[in-house]
C-alpha cells in the first residue's frame, strides 16, 4: 500500500517541491549555470535587479497586465453570462437569448487551443500587409490602417496584445460565471422582478454580490496567468520586449537570462520576485473582496 | 425556442409554468435588450470564429495568395500546404513526439495520481494533511520559479533533452491537480463498498483496481481530459528542458514558425501546421464538450 504513496510522492518532490526549494538558494548566489563554482552572495541579486531598468520595465508590463486582463475578461464575460442566462423576456421563465447554447460553444473553444497557436493566429491577424485586421480596416475605407504594424508601435503593441490574451481566456471564464448564474435560485429573479427592478439594478444588486467569491477565484487565476503571459508575448514578440520593450515580461526576461546568457543565479532571483508579485496580487485580491463584503454587511 | 430555453435554464425552470404562458406578447424593453444582446454575442462570436475560419482558408491557399490579399480564397482544394508542413517543416515528427510525451504522461499521472488520492482520502496517517498541502502549493507555484533548477535536476540525471525527462516532468507538474481533484471524489465514495471487498478477502491492490478505481471512472474521464489539454498545450517545460530539435513537440514547432515570421517562411505551411496542432484539441473539444463545460460547473457549484 505504501507504494501507492511513494512512487508519486518520490516524483513530486524530486521534479517540483525540490526545484522550488532550491529555486530560493540559487537566487542567493552568482550561479552562471554551466559553470560548476557557486558563490553565496546574500541580496546582491536583488538589489542589482531594482537597479535593472529592462526588469523594472518588465515589472511594469506585467503589473498592467495583472490589471487590465482580469478586469476587462471578467467584465466582458460576466455580460456575456448574464445575456445567455437571465437577459431573456422579462415575462415567463426566467431564461437567457434564443440560442445561447450555440454562442457558449463557440466562445468556449478557444480555451482548448493552445496558447502559442493563439499567439501565432493573432500575430498573423495583425499582420501589416496581409493581415485580417488591416485588410478588414481598409475594406471598410480606414485607409490609414494600410501596413499598420499593431505590434510595432510603441502605443498598440501592449494593448493588441492584451486583446489576444483576453480572446484566449473569455470563454472559459463566461462558462464558469453561466455555471455560478445559474445556481441563484430563480426565485430570487422573480421577486425583484415582480418589485420592478430593472435589469441592470438586478445585475448589479442579485447577480454580482451572489457570485462574489467565483468573481475572486477568476481574478485571482486570470491574475497569475497575466502576470506570466510567457506563452502568448513569445509568440507574438519572438525576439523578446516588442517595440522599446513595451511587451517585456518578467518571464520572458527570466528566460533569456537563464537559457541565453547563462546567469541562472540571477534568472532564479527574477523567478522569486515573479513569485513574491503572484502572492502579493493575490493578497491584495483577497483583501478587497473582503472589504467590499465587510461594508455590505455592515449596511444591512 | 423552447426547447433551447429549457437547455439553457433547466435550474431556472422550475416553477411549472406551461410552454404556452412563454409566449406571452413581448415588451419593447425585452425587444431593445434581446436585441443588444444578440448583436453583442453576434459580434463576439465573430470575433472569435473568424480568424479561425481565416486561418483555416489561409491553409489552402499558396503563400503568394496569402500575401497577395488576405481575403482572396484559394483557387482549389489544394493539400499541398499541408504535406509541406509534415514534411519540410518537421510538423510530422513533431506531432509523432507529442503524442508519445502526452499519451505516456496522461495514462502514468492518471494511474498515479489515482493512486496518491485514493491513499491520501481513505486512509488517516501521520503526515497525509502536510502532504494534501504539498500537493496544493505545487499547484499554486509558478513554474517559472522552479524551471532553473529543473533544468538542473535533469541535467544531473541525465534526462535533459530527452523524451523520458519531459515525460517525468509532465507527471510531475500534473500530478498535484490530479491528485487535487480525484481526491474529493475518492472521498465521496461510500465506505461500505471498500469494506465488502476487504471481507471478501480482496488484497488492497485488488481492492484498488477492481472495486474503487472502476468507481471513480466518471471524475478519472473528467480529469483525464483536462490534463490530455494541459498537456498538449504545455509550452514552457518542453521550450526550457527540450532544446534537442529531433525531440520537438507541436508547441514547439509552432513557437519555430513564430521566431521565423517575418524572414522567409513558408506561410501556407504556417496554416497549416496550426491546422493540424488544432484538430486534435478540436476532436476532444466536440465529443467531450458537454464533460468540459459540465466540469467547469461543478467546480463552481460547491
Amino acid at each position: 500500500m505504501a507504494v501507492f504513496l511513494i512512487l508519486p510522492l518520490a516524483i513530486f518532490l524530486l521534479f517540483v517541491i525540490w526545484p522550488f526549494v532550491q529555486a530560493i538558494y540559487y537566487s542567493l548566489t552568482d550561479w552562471g549555470g554551466f559553470s560548476p563554482t557557486m558563490n553565496f552572495i546574500g541580496f546582491d541579486n536583488f538589489v542589482k535587479l531594482a537597479n535593472d531598468d529592462t526588469f523594472m520595465q518588465a515589472v511594469f508590463n506585467c503589473i498592467l497586465l495583472g490589471i487590465f486582463v482580469p478586469l476587462i475578461t471578467i467584465v466582458v464575460a460576466l455580460i456575456i453570462a448574464s445575456v445567455v442566462t437571465v437577459a431573456g423576456p422579462s415575462k415567463g421563465t426566467i431564461r437567457g437569448v434564443k440560442g445561447s447554447g450555440f454562442y457558449r460553444t463557440v466562445s468556449f473553444f478557444p480555451y482548448c487551443i493552445p496558447a502559442i497557436v493563439i499567439g501565432l493566429i493573432w500575430s498573423q491577424v495583425y499582420d501589416p500587409s496581409a493581415g485580417l485586421l488591416n485588410g478588414f480596416l481598409t475594406s471598410i475605407g480606414l485607409h490609414k490602417f494600410t501596413n499598420f504594424a499593431w505590434l510595432g508601435e510603441v502605443a498598440t503593441a501592449m494593448p493588441a496584445s492584451m486583446f489576444v490574451i483576453i480572446w484566449g481566456f473569455i470563454g472559459f471564464y463566461t462558462v464558469l460565471f453561466v455555471a455560478a448564474i445559474k445556481s441563484i435560485p430563480a426565485e430570487i429573479y422573480e421577486a425583484v422582478r415582480l418589485d420592478g427592478a430593472t435589469r441592470f439594478r438586478t445585475a448589479w444588486s442579485i447577480t454580482l454580490p451572489s457570485i462574489r467569491d467565483n468573481i475572486q477565484t477568476a481574478y485571482i487565476y486570470l491574475g497569475i496567468a497575466a502576470l506570466d503571459s510567457f506563452v502568448y508575448m513569445s509568440a507574438l514578440f519572438p525576439n523578446a520586449g516588442g517595440p522599446a520593450n513595451t511587451t517585456l515580461v518578467i518571464s520572458q526576461d527570466l528566460f533569456n537570462t537563464a537559457f541565453r546568457k547563462g546567469q541562472f543565479g540571477y534568472a532564479t532571483a527574477m523567478g522569486v520576485v515573479l513569485a513574491a508579485i503572484t502572492l502579493l496580487f493575490a493578497a491584495i485580491v483577497f483583501g478587497i473582496v473582503r472589504l467590499t463584503k465587510g461594508r455590505e454587511e455592515g449596511r444591512s | 425556442m423552447t426547447s433551447t430555453s429549457q437547455i439553457i435554464a433547466p435550474g431556472l425552470n422550475k416553477q411549472g409554468l406551461s410552454r404556452n404562458q412563454n409566449k406571452q406578447k413581448l415588451t419593447k424593453g425585452d425587444v431593445a435588450v434581446g436585441t443588444a444582446s444578440h448583436i453583442l454575442l453576434i459580434v463576439w462570436t465573430l470575433i472569435v470564429a473568424v480568424p479561425l475560419l481565416w486561418v483555416f482558408m489561409s491553409s489552402f491557399k499558396t503563400t503568394k495568395q496569402i500575401l497577395d490579399s488576405p481575403f482572396g480564397l484559394p483557387s482549389k482544394l489544394d493539400f499541398t500546404n499541408y504535406v509541406n508542413a509534415w514534411n519540410g517543416s518537421g510538423i510530422g515528427s513533431y506531432f509523432a513526439n507529442t503524442l508519445i510525451v502526452v499519451v505516456s504522461a496522461l495514462i502514468i499521472v492518471m494511474i498515479l495520481g489515482a493512486m496518491c488520492a485514493y491513499v491520501l482520502a481513505r486512509f488517516k496517517f501521520f503526515g497525509a494533511r502536510a502532504i494534501y498541502y504539498l500537493m496544493l502549493a505545487g499547484l499554486t507555484f509558478p513554474p517559472f520559479l522552479a524551471i532553473v533548477p529543473l533544468f538542473k535536476v535533469l541535467q544531473t540525471i541525465g534526462l535533459l533533452n530527452s523524451l523520458p525527462g519531459l515525460i517525468l516532468t509532465y507527471v510531475a507538474f500534473a500530478l498535484p491537480f490530479t491528485v487535487f481533484f480525484l481526491y474529493s471524489f475518492f472521498q465521496t465514495l461510500p465506505d461500505e463498498i471498500y469494506e465488502a471487498a476487504q471481507v471478501d478477502g480482496a488484497s488492497e491492490w485488488r481492492t484498488f483496481f477492481q472495486v474503487m478505481l472502476p468507481m471513480a471512472t466518471p471524475g478519472m474521464a473528467a480529469v483525464a481530459i483536462f490534463n490530455f489539454l494541459g498537456l498538449w498545450n504545455q509550452f514552457l517545460l518542453p521550450v526550457a528542458l527540450n532544446s534537442n530539435q529531433s525531440n520537438y513537440v507541436l508547441t514547439q514547432g509552432m513557437a519555430q514558425f513564430a521566431s521565423q515570421a517575418g524572414y522567409s517562411v513558408d506561410f501556407g505551411a504556417l496554416y497549416a501546421a496550426v491546422v493540424i496542432t488544432v484538430i486534435p484539441v478540436l476532436i476532444i473539444y466536440v465529443f467531450f464538450q458537454r464533460q468540459l463545460q459540465g466540469s467547469v460547473s461543478q467546480g463552481t457549484s460547491k
